[in-house]
């Protein structure tokens, strides 16, 4: 009963902190691009403006709740949760102190890049049901880039892998205790985390929105608490591949002195702010650009670094 | 490769730049004296309304927000019955005061008009009249401009001469 109790609480408090997580990055990301920017950003509900969430959320609730006449209507209501269900899902193998996991799965790792496919499904059908010949390219776009992206982020993960000798987040982080994998896994690292932006489809991998061109994309057409939901989706996101980042290359709550979920969640929001300085600083490329340098870099480099690893791995035996 | 990693430093390092945005409710911008804000009426040095309701800003105004009647006193000098501006409407050009001949219609330098209200945007004649003379002192429309009315003829104004008695022989 008590462990009942212990596993329900995790849940749920996992549940919370990521949903609060995602509403405050909107904050933290608005202030960040603002002092980037040499403004301030929101800075006036409440205390240096972290209330402005939750005023987001009271407008964006209020708003009207509009299904265009010529949209799927079934499919257009379903695409914004899919992606904010698989992200969520996707958080429950991430093992945020040795205690604190929703599931401690053999095959983490797989399971991660399962869910984050299946969120590719989110962006195309929002694209296909919306009806709408900009969110249709936008969704095409999502699913070239997620399909192309997808195949070297598992790759760059299997140097991981080999080194831990292990699919489970848990014991990834137990076999960085000596070294984190950064060091001797940077190439993974670097695409590792080309792939995640390119995955979250965050700036400057967002073609599949792309203001200036697509008008927002894939989402053009939606308004009120499902167009909030793909944001959360989006913010969920980041936070989910700053928090895998944190686990499979920078030793996860290991750490000094600190309790380990401090660790881990000053980690993640290093990530978190990197990612904010990507969207700040870099322009989008074209989309052929995108999509030469994820075939003919991206996985060069994946398949080498595993080579590489797996030799090194090989002759130390 | 590299440019990229310096355009990541560069925008990264704006962290520690001065901010540009004025922080406007408790940080105030300079205001040009020249500044074209919200309409005024001005009065006379001696109190009294400078506007004769010529019609001419009404005739000069682009959106046609001003509306007015001309009423005239016993002492024979015109005034607006009634003076309306919509400053819903009104663009600031400031073509009204380009147009007056009296220097009575003024644009000031206040611009924090904000209304909840659409209807509080429509402003009356005692809305708009102020008490002193604006940009302009000491002009006094009808003590220059050789009009007669009840209790100045003409010739008795500043700088004026008495007129010339057309039917005289004298040069």
């Amino acid at each position: 009963m008590n462990q009942t109790l212990k596993h329900l609480l995790i849940v749920f408090g996992v549940l919370g902190v990521m949903m609060s997580i995602a509403a405050g990055l909107i904050w933290v990301e608005r202030r960040l691009l603002g002092f980037w920017q040499d403004r301030y950003g929101p800075n006036r509900v409440g205390p240096m403006g972290v209330l402005q969430p939750l005023a987001d959320v009271i407008k964006i609730l209020a708003k009207e709740d509009w299904v265009p006449p010529f949209a799927d209507k079934p499919v257009f209501i379903l695409a914004p949760a899919i992606i904010v269900i698989t992200v969520l899902l996707s958080f429950a193998v991430v093992p945020f102190t040795p205690g604190i996991a929703i599931a401690n799965l053999n095959i983490g790792v797989l399971y991660f890049l399962a869910m984050s496919s299946l969120g590719v499904y989110s962006v195309a059908l929002a694209g296909w049901s919306s009806g709408n010949k900009y969110s249709l390219i936008g969704a095409l776009r999502a699913s070239a880039q997620m399909i192309s992206y997808e195949v070297f982020m598992g790759l760059s993960l299997m140097g991981v892998v080999m080194l831990a000798g292990s699919f489970n987040l848990h014991e990834i982080v137990e076999a960085q205790r000596g070294l984190w994998f950064i060091v001797p896994q940077f190439l993974g690292f670097v695409v590792f985390l080309i792939a995640g932006v390119a995955e979250t489809h965050r700036l400057p991998f967002d073609l599949p929105e792309a203001e200036s061109e697509l008008v927002a994309g894939f989402h053009s057409e939606y308004s009120g608490m499902k167009f909030g939901l793909f944001f959360v989706g989006e913010y969920l996101g980041i936070t989910l591949i700053s928090a895998l980042i944190t686990t499979f290359f920078f030793g996860g709550w290991l750490g000094p002195l600190l309790p380990p979920v401090v660790w881990f969640f000053i980690k993640t929001f290093l990530f978190v702010g990197f990612f904010i300085l990507l969207r700040a600083a870099l322009p989008r490329p074209r989309y052929d650009q995108l999509i030469r340098i994820g075939w003919k870099l991206m996985l060069p480099l994946a398949l080498l670094n595993i080579v590489v690893t797996g030799g090194i791995i090989l002759a130390a035996r | 490769m590299i440019s990229i990693l310096k355009a990541l430093w560069t925008v990264f390092m704006h962290l520690f730049r001065r901010k540009v945005t004025v922080l406007y409710p408790e940080e105030r911008p300079h205001i040009p004296p020249r500044w074209r804000g919200r309409i005024i009426l001005s009065r006379d040095p001696d109190g009294g309304e400078r506007c004769v309701a010529c019609y001419l800003c009404a005739a000069a105004c682009p959106v046609d927000c001003i509306s007015l009647q001309a009423a005239e006193d016993e002492y024979g000098r015109r005034y607006p019955e009634f003076f309306r501006i919509n400053f819903s409407r009104c663009i600031f050009c400031g073509y009204c005061e380009e147009a007056c001949p009296t220097y009575a219609i003024q644009l000031t330098t206040d611009f924090e008009m904000s209304e909840y209200n659409r209807q509080n945007l429509v402003y009356e004649k005692e809305d708009l009249l102020i008490s002193g003379t604006g940009k302009c002192p000491g002009y006094n429309f009808y003590k220059v401009a050789g009009l007669s009315i009840k209790g100045k003829r003409k010739g008795e104004g500043e700088n004026e001469l008495p007129p010339v008695d057309v039917k005289g022989l004298m040069p």
